[in-house]
Formats: structure tokens, C-alpha cells, sequence
């Protein structure tokens, strides 16, 4: 193959990659803007009986070490696991953490919280405050919604990781 | 192809401990037998008086396995966070009591949430008893 011809192919396949990284909006200055979506058995299992599964990219690798150490008084009940099934989901929660998983919001959740503070609600971040701030205490309490730690009432993608702005849709 | 036959293998090592519900109650009697020589056979009456039986927990609460199964077996429950729990009744759920390794984990769990104790061998052999009496 000729050096011209190889270059032309060249740019032909630069330019179609190109078009691809720019026509998905989430590709912008760096990471990915949204949570990618994520999965694990066990943690789909073991973390979903109760409550809806709350993605890893939504609290630090600090958080999800301190909430899995202390399943035994989990927001009020006891949620022990055998620890090989512990020690698997942590590992996976830390790898997709908000301090770890390289997406944009992760990190702006992940800016907003104080060094020294390791939340175990992401309601208690000041990002999630910041962007539910003209939700008022009445919506919360509707029937459909009940709180604000049930992400899923208002964004249906809330488990993959989708907390676009556009797919948000308030229950009556 | 190797890749897949470790996959199953793990599969299989790690999946369930299957069994039927008649055995798992077989096994808790059994382990209540060990632990009181003089129990006797599991009691589905008592099992339903423990099901339904109120306390005061320390937290201020009343609590009982209804609050959160219902007073009817029968019906899906509703976990605080407010997620289906499926019914406990093993006529209106056949998965029910299938998984020893599961069982034993929400006993081990929900004893404490509402007894603030571990559940006894008896107790669980008589809840278990109830459960599939129900019809």
C-alpha cells in the first residue's frame, strides 16, 4: 500500500472516530459525563433486597468502606453478609466509586464533600442539595416518592447510573 | 470453551444450597432436637403466634415479622425502603425456605431487627412449620 493511500485511510478512520466521540454527548472534557451503567451479581443481590440499588459512582471510596464495615447497624437495621460476599462487593464499589470511576458527575459529587467527611447518604452531599434544591419538603412526602434517598421515584435510570436531567420525570 | 466450563463449575460451587421447604424445616428440628432433647415436633401454631406477636423494641418502635410481611403471609410485604418482599407463605411462593444458605441469612438478620436476639432453632423450625401450613 502506497504512503498516500495509507494516510488517506488514515484520516477517513480518524474522522468517522471522531464523529462517534462527538456525537455521544457524554464524551466532554475528559471522562464520561454520566454514570456508566454497572453490574455485579452479588452486589445486585445482596444490596437491592431491601432498597432500590444505589449506584457505586454516587459516594467516595471513603463512604462505601465505612457503610460496608458497619452492615450490622445499616441505616437502622442489620444487613451482615458472610464476609467473602463483604469483601467482593467492596472491592467492586470501590473500583466504581465517585473517586474512581472517571465520570464527570462522580467527581463533582466526589468535589462537593469535605476531606475529612465520609457520608453515607449521598442526600447529605452538598451536589445533591445543590441540584434538588427547588424540590419542595411536600414532593418529597408524596405517596410516589416518600424520600429523598428514593432516587428511582423521579429518574427511572437511577440504577444504571442515569441521572440526566432530561429523563427526569416528578411523580404526581 | 474451558473458559465456560469454569464458569458453570463456579456457578454450581457457589449457587445454593437448594432444598425443599419440608427439608429445611426437617433441618431445624433436627438442630432444635440437639439443642432441647425434650422438643418434640415443630409447632405451626406457635409459629403463628410468633409471626404475629408484637414487642417493644429498644428503638421505641413496635415491631413484629408483620410489620414488614403483613399480617397475611400470603401477601408481598414491604421492606422500610419500601421494596416488594414476596410472600412468606410457601403456598403463594414456591421459592420460599428453597435456599438454606438465604434463610439462614434473614433469620440471622431479622431475628436481631426485631428480637434484638438470635432466633432459636425451635423458633424457626415452628416459624417454618406455619409458613407452609398456611393455605
Amino acid at each position: 500500500m502506497s504512503i498516500r493511500k495509507t494516510l488517506q485511510l488514515g484520516i477517513l478512520f480518524s474522522a468517522i472516530f471522531a464523529t462517534g466521540y462527538l456525537l455521544a454527548d457524554d464524551h466532554e472534557g475528559g471522562g464520561n459525563r454520566s454514570l456508566s451503567p454497572v453490574s455485579h451479581p452479588k452486589w445486585q443481590a445482596e444490596c437491592a433486597s431491601c432498597h432500590m440499588l444505589y449506584h457505586p459512582g454516587l459516594l467516595p471510596e471513603r463512604s462505601w468502606r465505612k457503610l460496608m464495615g458497619g452492615l450490622d447497624k445499616h441505616f437502622g437495621e442489620n444487613a451482615v453478609m458472610d464476609r467473602v460476599t463483604q469483601q467482593e462487593i467492596l472491592q467492586f464499589l470501590v473500583a466504581n466509586s465517585a473517586d474512581h470511576n472517571g465520570s464527570r458527575r462522580s467527581a463533582k459529587i466526589a468535589s462537593s464533600i469535605p476531606a475529612q467527611a465520609a457520608p453515607l447518604r449521598v442526600t447529605e452531599t452538598a451536589y445533591f442539595q445543590g441540584k434538588h434544591d427547588e424540590i419542595s419538603p411536600a414532593v418529597w412526602k408524596r405517596a410516589k416518592i416518600g424520600s429523598p434517598s428514593n432516587c428511582i421515584a423521579c429518574h427511572s435510570g437511577a440504577e444504571k447510573g442515569n441521572f440526566s436531567e432530561d429523563n427526569v420525570r416528578i411523580p404526581r | 470453551m474451558h473458559k465456560i466450563l469454569w464458569i458453570l463449575l463456579l456457578l454450581l460451587s457457589a449457587s445454593a444450597q437448594a432444598a425443599s421447604p419440608a427439608e429445611a424445616l426437617q433441618g431445624y428440628t433436627t438442630q432444635a432436637r440437639q439443642e432441647n432433647p425434650a422438643f418434640g415436633a415443630a409447632s405451626a401454631s406457635k409459629g403463628d403466634a410468633f409471626f404475629h406477636a408484637t414487642r417493644q423494641h429498644s428503638n421505641g418502635n413496635k415491631v413484629s415479622c408483620a410489620t414488614c410481611h403483613t399480617d397475611n403471609p400470603k401477601q408481598s410485604g414491604k421492606t422500610r425502603a419500601g421494596k416488594e418482599i414476596l410472600p412468606m407463605a410457601t403456598s403463594a411462593n414456591a421459592q420460599r425456605f428453597t435456599d438454606l444458605t438465604k434463610t439462614e441469612k434473614w433469620f440471622s438478620r431479622n431475628c436481631r431487627d426485631v428480637l434484638e436476639r438470635t432466633c432459636t432453632a425451635q423458633e424457626k423450625s415452628d416459624f417454618i412449620a406455619y409458613l407452609i401450613s398456611v393455605k
